[in-house]
């Protein structure tokens, strides 16, 4: 008994990382982000208004993202469109607002499927551990031994290219990532006394992986959507440039800009900028917002993503 | 040591048989039929004892693992198969464009370490300067600009302003040097400067947390030069991250010479792969994909082991 008394005054640590900072409040009010993290919400304010165009597509451009018009074709930016015209005609704005439907939705549906799956695997690998963690560590490095893009363009042409096929092979790419942040604070928090406390009142497995393990991956988790939403939109990009992504005319920012550059002699100049530029534009956007969002739910995560690229 | 180099590679062996794997389930088992998509939209045209044959002649007709097991085989006895529309083997577009992807890939990490450790270093040095300002405000640009949309741009500029377009065809360094180089700047000088921002931010943050070491005030306090403190007791030591994150690079540079090389129309392997992806030549593509794979493992295998050469600290268990 004594000894159990013990164990419980003793302050909560972590292995390796000393004593844990008192617990911040989580809900950081907006303004206080705001002012916290200008640069952040900046780029916080560019997804909404990406997220708003995409959504609203329809009743903010005034063209058909698919409609063949030859007598327009190869139009330089004017007013009637403001950033010109593809070399069927179509108008270059609408099909950027309508591309970023296709380009925002693949992407945050690869990388919310993959890291969730990764996570729960994580978490799994990390209380199981001993052989099982071992064998699922051998299988990720497997995953891993691919480039990445190299990997999504072999699962998306044996799947047949098409929608799911380009979100399922990003989603594939992503996940050993999941596990391996996950996994890592699972296997330091599977270690604190309050889950042994939580096997001495007999809960089950489930029960302490579900309830007491998982909530505290979920900041983890978070960040590690936020900074791979960026990679994604790149990798979806780069499969649209090579032409093995989603097949046109389904507008996206990546085969928007390859269509342009394949077999011409000379690619129409807005064709080859304005896409790019998007892409680069929210790409920044992500990555700040996920740097911020970053240090504002766990300052610790800090060190341990600091340099690394974030895949491609 | 021995022991430790032993150990990794034959744990890098399941790595590959897996690679294997992954890319026979991917092409073979998983939906989507060769013959179909090899015909495109006249496929439903085809007379089924037609479509047999045509299966028979891939090898499509026969069980799976027999499939399977005849490529493991091809692969050791170094038979590669041959493309099915451009009818050259595969072992022969290796060896014709491998080395200018060989070549883009060289240039581009020596371009990454040429440009990338100064300018962290420098940047780290003048903490809040304005200099520092211009190395970070480019460094998040470069780390959020598509390599292939840089690339593209800069043909782009090239045609416009200067009416030049580079050389096209495979022109090897042997052959005419100057002809060779102006294939191969282009794509190397994107890739690299992607690359060196990665480095260049790594070791700006490496450089800061070890700059405020003892050691290193010691160092200045026993009157050391500055170059002596900043090369020889703190680059040194921020060096190792770097080389653990050249791993990840790695994947970066393999991925990205096959972007790159589609934005300059360089006609290296990345390219090959590519068209072959697009025609879907499965034996060019699982092959290449192979390869792809083959390069990245032992790629990463060198790291670990120079890794453990360096930094005396790591046991190796």
């Amino acid at each position: 008994m004594a000894q159990q008394h013990e164990v419980q005054l003793k302050p909560l640590t972590l292995p390796g990382s000393g004593a844990i900072p008192p617990v911040q409040h989580a809900g950081l009010g907006l303004a206080a982000f705001v002012r916290r993290f200008p640069v952040g919400s900046g780029g916080a304010l560019v997804l909404v208004l990406v997220a708003f165009l995409a959504i609203a597509a329809p009743l903010v451009s005034r063209y058909d993202p698919t409609q063949v018009q030859l007598r327009e074709c190869k139009a330089l930016p004017s007013w009637s469109h403001p950033l010109g015209t593809d070399y069927e005609g179509r108008d270059i704005l609408t099909r950027l607002i309508y591309g970023g439907r296709v380009s925002s939705a693949v992407s945050i549906l690869a990388v919310v499927l993959g890291t969730t799956i990764g996570a729960f695997w994580g978490v799994a690998s990390a209380y199981i551990g001993g052989r099982c963690d071992i064998l699922s560590q051998r299988l990720l490095e497997i995953g891993m031994a691919f480039p990445p893009l190299i990997l999504t363009m072999v699962l998306v042409v044996g799947m047949g290219a098409g929608l799911w096929a380009v979100v399922i092979a990003i989603g594939v790419t992503r996940l050993p990532f999941g596990v391996r942040v996950v996994r890592a604070v699972a296997l330091s928090v599977k270690e604190l006394p309050y889950v042994d406390a939580a096997t001495a009142i007999g809960a089950s497995h489930l029960r302490i992986i579900l309830q007491h393990i998982t909530p505290q991956c979920v900041a983890a988790y978070l960040v590690l959507i936020t900074t791979q939403l960026g990679v994604a939109i790149v990798i979806e990009a780069s499969l649209g440039f090579l032409g093995v992504g989603i097949p046109p005319p389904t507008p996206t920012w990546g085969n928007m800009m390859g269509g342009a550059v394949a077999n011409v002699l000379i690619p129409h100049w807005p064709l080859v900028v304005f896409p790019g530029l998007t892409i680069t534009v929210v790409v920044l956007a992500f990555n700040f917002f996920g740097d911020a969002i970053r240090d504002a739910c766990d300052p610790r995560l800090r060190s341990s993503s600091k340099g690394l690229p974030r895949g491609t | 040591m021995a022991q430790y180099i032993l150990r990794r590679v034959l744990l890098s062996i399941p790595a590959l048989i897996g690679v294997t794997v992954v890319i026979f389930v991917a092409l073979r088992v998983m939906p989507g039929d060769p013959v179909s998509v090899m015909f495109g939209t006249q496929a439903t045209k085809i007379r089924p004892e037609d479509r047999a044959k045509i299966e028979a002649d891939l090898g499509l007709s026969l069980p799976l693992i027999v499939q399977y097991g005849k490529w493991l085989q091809d692969i050791a006895s170094g038979k590669l198969g041959r493309s099915f529309w451009r009818g050259d083997t595969v072992v022969d577009l290796i060896v014709q464009r491998g080395p200018l992807t060989v070549e883009i890939a060289v240039m581009a990490i020596i371009l990454s370490w040429v440009v990338g450790v100064p300018v962290g270093i420098l940047s780290a040095l003048r903490q809040n300067t304005p200099l520092d300002y211009v190395v970070r405000f480019f460094t998040v640009l470069f780390l959020a600009i598509p390599s292939f949309w840089l690339g593209a741009m800069m043909v782009l500029a090239l045609l416009l302003w200067r009416d030049y377009a580079p050389p096209l065809g495979v022109i090897n360094l042997w052959d005419d040097p100057m002809q060779n180089l102006q294939v191969v700047w282009g794509p190397a000088l994107v890739l690299g400067l992607a690359i060196s921002a990665y480095i260049a931010r790594m070791t700006r943050s490496g450089l800061l947390e070890i700059i405020r070491e003892d050691y290193i005030r010691t160092a200045r306090a026993k009157g050391l030069r500055e170059g002596a403190v900043v090369l020889k007791h703190a680059f040194r030591n921020a060096s190792l991250p770097i080389i653990t994150l050249s791993g990840a690079l790695f994947g970066l540079l393999l991925s990205g010479t096959v972007v790159v090389e589609q934005a300059f129309n360089v006609p290296g392997l990345g390219k090959a792969m590519v068209e072959a992806f697009v025609m879907l030549d499965y034996a060019v593509v699982q092959n290449l994909v192979l390869l792809y794979g083959v390069v990245f493992v032992v790629l990463n295998l060198l790291i670990d082991i120079s890794y453990a050469w360096l930094d005396p600290r790591i046991h190796y268990t």
